[in-house]
């Protein structure tokens, strides 16, 4: 990494403006339309919600270190994990890679100047803000406590929390997804450079294609959810409530039309990601190109049929149970495609472990294992011994965390020079990787075996004999929530005293790299022209390769 | 509750079920095994023999290959398609509750299980069963959804309100097992729990006998068609009643106003009591009135086992004791006097 110096001093001595200097005054951020600034202000957001996300986990995990209900009241508890669940899912897991990383990438990714729908994309931005300070303004007047699902009738007719008002905060989020789904679609439709063929794109755009349906397609389904629901609460018209006419069932079919596809929403951005840091620090074509890229596609379209695996011991018919277990195993093969290529493109690679790799290392561990768990709760007969218990969720834990927050850091220590034009600390950088990699699964782990052992989710209080493994999963936690807790100060400790980047640190040859860094407001000062494929790491992409390995050499010397 | 197995960290195995599932859990741990393992493996020698030896080097292309790519989606596929078969045939034998079960009521409620035996014992977060006999669980609710659930049999199913939901099983082993609400209810979830205890045969008569009270389902349900709601004016008059016949019914495939047809099961009847004129039998007007409000969960319980006891031939459930129109006796007034302890028709053979 010595080699930045060298490569950005041109650029020291007579700074262009960038996207970070072009304005500092508040309203030049935030009436911006640069799909750069509003990706920063999303990190920053979607940041906010992480952290209190985590500290709901970590009274989470406290509360478990012992069996009694002891730490807090039972009360308390139930609204502690609801409200972990929904501030992670809604406001940090979707958002997360396709509102920052996705918004940041995508339009350099593709050679444009901006998204198709700049003035869209911030005001998603601002739907997200509105939904995001409501559901907090309705935690801090005491929160919900029907667990993120909000099953009727209990949601609609028993609780006594503020679901109308998480309920619309959610409703009102939804909407966010919706118009970034869109300008995402519009954008790789119709905003790519010269040259820049559907199959020259990088899989992280195919990867948000396949997201984006999903959420134009899906999200407003959930909106439909949750307004029938709030017609049901106020205006006592029986839809979901068995007496006054409704079907509780009903709710769950729903609530899943949407909430599984969203589980896709949530972790095929990661596999983009995953599939650019693979080949990138392999510096190998990634294998199997074609079949990544369709692969996505089908997870997205095969995602939509799948929902009734949630609805097993429901009361679901039968036979019903048994198409959906069917097509849960058929859904199993693409992402059984994308783990294989991954493994075949280090194949005679020139792989370097920067701490980006080490995440999608870790990644494609931990994501195996939630993929592979997901056979176990898709298996009928197995999965009513296992539903409802924590081994769901030690799997959601490692498809959501192990997938889609490992990927999610791993993309953000990549492109970190991109986006600030400052190397982070290797060291520590590599150091906080594996302390997540070791926590995370000294916390999730366990949580299989308890799920076995008939350990039920969302108890304040369980039997004795479960303690011993609970202890581990709670020490696990500790050290989880170290190593996400370290980046956020090597990063900012970055921002000020890290190396400068230059612009292409890594000499990789996606279109991102080939701008400055940070990028100026409109990214390319000229239009690129791609002549070459994807994934190109020799002299036929362009990079002055033999240069950039004096300046190695000379910056070692 | 007890750890007696040689997995360590392993649930008690319990029921006739938990082999089954158990079965499949170590094949899908074995077929983990079989993908981790190599994948892994590849990845580390990978990693160790490929790393970087030059800075920006530029390794010979390779652009994928068909042969790999079709190997690697069939075999997944195939694999997985045993999974489903296996899974799919537990699932038939947990959720397809044989004709010749012992029944038993439950009726969740925020945070306690009420449980009725076919001979009026009732009891609360405790479920008494005997060894090595099926039993049928008939579950509803008076609220939220709830879950009954036992890890030890490897079994459970909702409790959804409005419905009547099943759950069977045969104990193999005896001992007191962990029973569990698994779908969260509110502010006591935690606290809905109890235990299963599995008896012999003989230690449960005992049990049985040694704590009567009350009346069987059957006999409070009578009371309740005969004098509390009244059901026996319109449906108990003979020839020339104003409501349906109830005789003989259960079990039998009939016709509805509107044309469609369903079989007439516990569903259908508790449907008829709460909410009569949506399932009108063909040749009858829809002039029942609704007793929806007026009956508790388990008062239909009662109903419905009465009326099914109407129809001795229906298969449904051998513990059912047949209490004919014919038992003269005790027709009368049963409003306070306490029973004696239950007609031989409900004991166990």
């Amino acid at each position: 990494m010595q080699t930045h110096d060298a490569i950005s001093a041109g650029n020291a001595s007579d700074p262009k403006p960038n996207y970070l200097t072009n304005g500092s005054t508040l309203k030049s951020w935030l009436l911006t339309k640069d799909h750069k600034r509003i990706a920063i202000m999303y990190l920053i957001s979607v940041s906010v919600f992480f952290f209190a996300g985590g500290l709901y986990a970590a009274t989470i995990r406290l509360e478990l270190l012992t069996p009694g209900s002891d730490l807090v009241e039972t009360a308390t508890y139930n609204r502690v994990f609801t409200q972990h669940g929904i501030l992670m899912i809604f406001f940090f897991l979707i958002p997360s890679i396709p509102a920052i990383l996705g918004n940041f990438l995508l339009p350099l990714m593709i050679g444009a100047k901006d998204l198709a729908l700049p003035k869209v994309n911030l005001l998603s931005l601002y739907i997200y803000w509105i939904a995001g300070v409501l559901v907090l303004f309705a935690l801090m007047q005491g929160g919900v406590d029907t667990g993120w699902t909000f099953y009727a009738p209990y949601s609609t007719t028993f609780s006594n929390s503020y679901v109308m008002l998480v309920g619309l905060g959610i409703f009102i989020n939804g909407f966010s997804s919706i118009l970034t789904g869109l300008n995402f679609i519009v954008t790789i439709h119709t905003m790519r450079a010269p040259g820049m063929t559907w199959f020259r794109l990088p899989l992280f755009v195919w990867a948000h294609y396949a997201t984006s349906l999903v959420m134009i397609l899906g999200t407003p389904v959930v909106a439909i959810t949750v307004l029938l629901l709030a017609i049901e609460r106020l205006a006592k018209v029986g839809i979901f409530d068995p007496s006054i006419g409704g079907d509780p069932i009903l709710f769950q079919h729903l609530f899943w039309f949407y909430s599984h596809p969203a589980v896709y929403i949530m972790i095929l951005p990661g596999m983009g990601v995953v599939s650019e840091l693979i080949s990138n620090f392999a510096r190998k074509k990634i294998f199997g190109y074609e079949f990544i890229a369709f692969s996505s596609i089908a997870i997205a379209v095969f995602g939509f049929l799948v929902w009734g695996h949630h609805l097993f011991v429901s009361g679901q018919s039968m036979y019903a149970g048994m198409v959906f277990s069917f097509l849960t195993m058929v859904v199993a093969v693409p992402s059984a495609i994308k783990m294989f290529n991954w493994t075949a493109t280090l194949y005679k690679g020139s792989i370097s472990f920067d701490t980006p790799m080490l995440y999608a290392m870790g990644f494609m561990g931990l994501f195996l294992i939630g993929g592979l768990t997901g056979l176990f709760l898709g298996a009928m007969g197995l999965t009513v011994h296992l539903t409802e218990t924590y081994f769901v969720v030690a799997h959601f834990h490692y498809v959501m965390v192990g997938g889609q927050v490992i990927a999610y850091l791993g993309g953000i220590h990549y492109w970190w020079p991109k986006m600030t034009g400052r190397m982070y600390s290797e060291f520590w950088g590599k150091i906080s990787a594996m302390l997540v990699f070791v926590g995370f699964n000294l916390t999730f782990f366990p949580q299989f075996i308890l799920g076995y052992q008939g350990m039920p989710r969302r108890y304040a209080a369980y039997p004795e004999e479960m303690q011993v493994l609970n202890i581990f999963s709670t020490a696990g936690a500790s050290v989880l929530g170290i190593g996400l807790l370290m980046p956020a100060v090597y990063l900012a400790h970055s921002l000020v005293f890290g190396k400068k980047a230059g612009d292409n640190p890594y000499m990789h040859p996606g279109l991102e790299w080939r701008t400055s860094s940070p990028p100026p407001t409109e990214n390319f000062e000229k239009m690129p022209h791609v002549t070459w494929e994807a994934y190109e790491f020799g002299e036929e992409s362009g990079l002055d390769l033999e240069e950039a390995r004096k300046r190695d050499l000379a910056t070692v010397a | 509750m007890q750890t007696t197995s040689w997995v360590p960290l392993f649930p008690e195995q319990a029921s006739t079920f938990a082999w089954q599932v158990d079965a499949l859990y170590f094949y899908l741990i074995a077929v983990s095994i079989a993908f981790t393992v190599p994948i892994v493996a590849a990845i580390v020698f990978f990693a160790l023999k490929y790393r970087e030896t030059e800075k920006f080097a530029t390794p010979e292309e390779m652009h994928g290959s068909m042969v790999l790519e079709t190997v690697w989606s069939i075999i997944p596929f195939v694999i997985s398609m045993t999974i489903f078969l296996g899974g799919a045939i537990i699932f038939f034998n947990q959720y397809t509750p044989p004709d010749d079960a012992m029944e038993i009521y439950v009726v969740g409620k925020q945070w306690m299980w009420k449980i009725q035996h076919q001979t009026g014992q009732r009891e609360i977060n405790e479920l008494h069963v005997p060894v090595g006999r099926k039993v049928k669980l008939t579950m509803t609710t008076e609220d939220v959804i709830h879950d009954f659930d036992i890890p030890a049999f490897r079994t459970k199913a909702d409790v959804v309100p409005g419905r009547y939901t099943y759950l069977w099983f045969e104990a193999t082993k005896t001992g007191k097992y962990h029973l569990f609400c698994a779908e969260y209810c509110g502010l006591n979830h935690s606290g809905m729990i109890g235990s299963v205890i599995v008896m012999e045969q003989r230690d449960f008569d005992n049990w049985l006998s040694g704590t009567v009270s009350g009346q069987t389902p059957v006999e409070a349900g009578k009371d309740l068609f005969e004098n509390k709601l009244g059901c026996a004016s319109c449906h108990a008059g003979g020839q020339g009643q104003r409501g349906a016949v109830l005789e003989g019914i259960v079990g039998k495939d009939v016709k509805l106003v509107g044309g469609t047809s369903l079989t007439r099961d516990d569903q259908y009847l508790r449907n008829s009591i709460l909410n009569p004129s949506a399932q009108v039998v063909e040749g009858y007007q829809p002039i029942m009135p609704t007793f929806k409000g007026q009956v508790t969960e388990e008062q239909l319980n009662s109903l419905v086992a009465y009326i099914k006891s109407l129809s001795p031939n229906a298969a449904t459930g051998a513990a059912t004791a047949p209490a004919t129109n014919s038992a003269a006796p005790m027709a009368a007034n049963t409003n306070s006097a306490p029973k004696p302890a239950a007609p031989a028709g409900n004991s166990n053979k």
